[in-house]
């Protein structure tokens, strides 16, 4: 069990944002809880490519250094996109977050049902 | 006039993002056009190029960079760099396929002027996600704005 | 690899501090807590260009999130949970840890010895087959260039949505304004 404690750890962390988007009421609490979520999935991939004295998947003039010698650089690739999207969804949250407030004057959820209209 | 000076922060932070927000600029820069050599690239340079912008915002109040950038140029500026992107997989139709690297022979790897196709591509990514981030953190500012000044 | 537990503990109790604050502005300063050791976390595994988007990107999100809850008077107030959401909650959580056993006892490889059947290309081919010394750019922008070609699409709609969603307030307003000044 030793070998995937790293694993675990991230996978509390994931289990910590979703417990607060399922069961927070203020609706910036559910946007927090949404952005631990993402940093929890990027960094399981990240855990997934790490080699054991790997090294960077950068090349150099000066130096010689062996393709073999190199952590997995797929994972990175994907989660660098991934982080910006990350962000654009978030700015997108904020903004409808935004809008909530202006026009039911709250940012818990529950409430914004009964001031309909 | 007095009320300009008024606006944003104390003259401290002022004084200190003046001298150092060409430097971050600078930065952003370097990051994106060395993107095919050291760690960086399009996405990291982009955003903090537009965070340079963010900085004069949030230190003088937000009406400097609107006199350098609307909100519609910040449009016109992320649509310039969708359309290179996709210019440049377009073009790479004509040597072989979507996104073929048809510049790739000039230039030995290691050097700044190499890797074909690749440091364009990035310049079109950092002027797509720098002016789009900056095109979203000036629409909240102004809406923010538009609240406070009606209560 | 100790420091890379340390760092994780201080993510998860950062996490925590920030789903149970009261104060709206002290949960955002510990979400910036996460997003940072999760930097220095991306370093120490030996992905530069990861932890260097990561930092820039945790600042901007800070900002905004900052934007959104500074000035408010209803940051201060307190914010309870859902009984029901905290039930379904736990199940999730029992359910995560139920799926992760079965993964761990059947197929993931252990921390540290990656699986690089399909990806052993990449280092090996970056050089001569794009020219650029930064193996995670050559992929990004040639292998798997559609891939950032998506990407580019979803934050453009990203980008829309909020223009849009802002947009209609400011109009609505300016024509109230239009109506007054009448």
């Amino acid at each position: 069990m030793d070998a995937y404690m790293p694993y675990v750890l991230c996978m509390i962390l994931f289990c910590i944002g979703i417990y607060a988007i399922l069961a927070k009421r203020n609706i910036i609490k559910i946007i927090l809880g949404v952005v631990i979520a993402e940093y929890a999935v990027n960094l399981f991939l990240v855990l997934a490519a790490y080699k054991v004295g790997g090294r960077s998947p950068i090349f150099s003039e000066t130096q010689i250094i062996l393709p073999e010698s190199m952590v997995d650089p797929l994972p990175h690739a994907l989660v660098l996109t991934s982080i910006v999207i990350g962000l654009a969804t978030t700015a997108f949250l904020i903004a409808l977050a935004i809008r909530l407030y202006g026009k039911y004057g709250t940012f818990d959820i529950t409430r914004m049902r009964e001031l309909r209209g | 006039m007095s009320k300009e000076h008024d606006r944003g922060m104390t003259v401290i932070v002022k004084t200190v993002t003046r001298l150092t927000v060409g430097l971050i600029f600078l930065y952003g820069i370097y990051i994106v056009l060395h993107g095919h050599l050291t760690p960086g690239g399009g996405f990291a340079g982009g955003v903090i190029i537009a965070l340079s912008f963010m900085n004069l915002d949030l230190a003088f109040g937000g009406k400097i960079s609107a006199k350098i950038f609307s909100k519609g140029s910040t449009g016109v500026v992320e649509a310039l760099g969708a359309v290179m992107f996709l210019a440049l997989a377009l073009i790479g139709l004509r040597y072989g396929g979507f996104f073929d690297n048809f510049l790739h022979p000039d230039g030995d790897p290691g050097q700044l002027v190499s890797a074909g196709i690749i440091p364009l591509e990035n310049i079109a990514i950092s002027l797509k996600v720098g002016a789009g981030l900056f095109g979203i953190f000036l629409t909240i500012i102004v809406l923010q704005k538009f609240e406070s000044e009606k209560k | 690899m100790t420091e890379l537990y340390v760092l994780l503990g201080l993510m998860i109790a950062g996490a925590i501090i920030a789903i149970e604050v009261k104060n709206l502005l002290s949960a955002v300063v510990a979400v910036g807590i996460v997003g940072l050791g999760l930097s220095i976390i991306f370093l120490l595994l030996k992905a530069p260009d990861v932890a260097l988007t990561q930092i820039v990107v945790e600042i901007a999100a800070v900002i905004l999130l900052i934007r959104a809850t500074l000035h408010r008077e209803i940051a201060q107030k307190s914010c309870g949970t859902r009984p029901f959401g905290a039930i379904m909650g736990i199940l999730f959580l029992g359910l995560a840890v139920i799926a992760a056993l079965v993964t761990f006892s059947s197929g993931l490889s252990p921390f540290g010895e990656p699986l690089m059947t399909v990806s052993e290309f990449y280092p090996l081919n970056a050089i001569a087959g794009t020219g650029a010394t930064n193996v995670v750019s050559s992929i990004i922008l040639d292998y798997r260039a559609y891939d950032t070609l998506g990407e580019a699409t979803v934050l453009f709609t990203a980008v829309i949505g909020v223009l849009t969603v802002m947009r209609s307030v400011g109009k609505k307003k300016e024509e109230d304004l239009q109506e007054n000044n009448e």
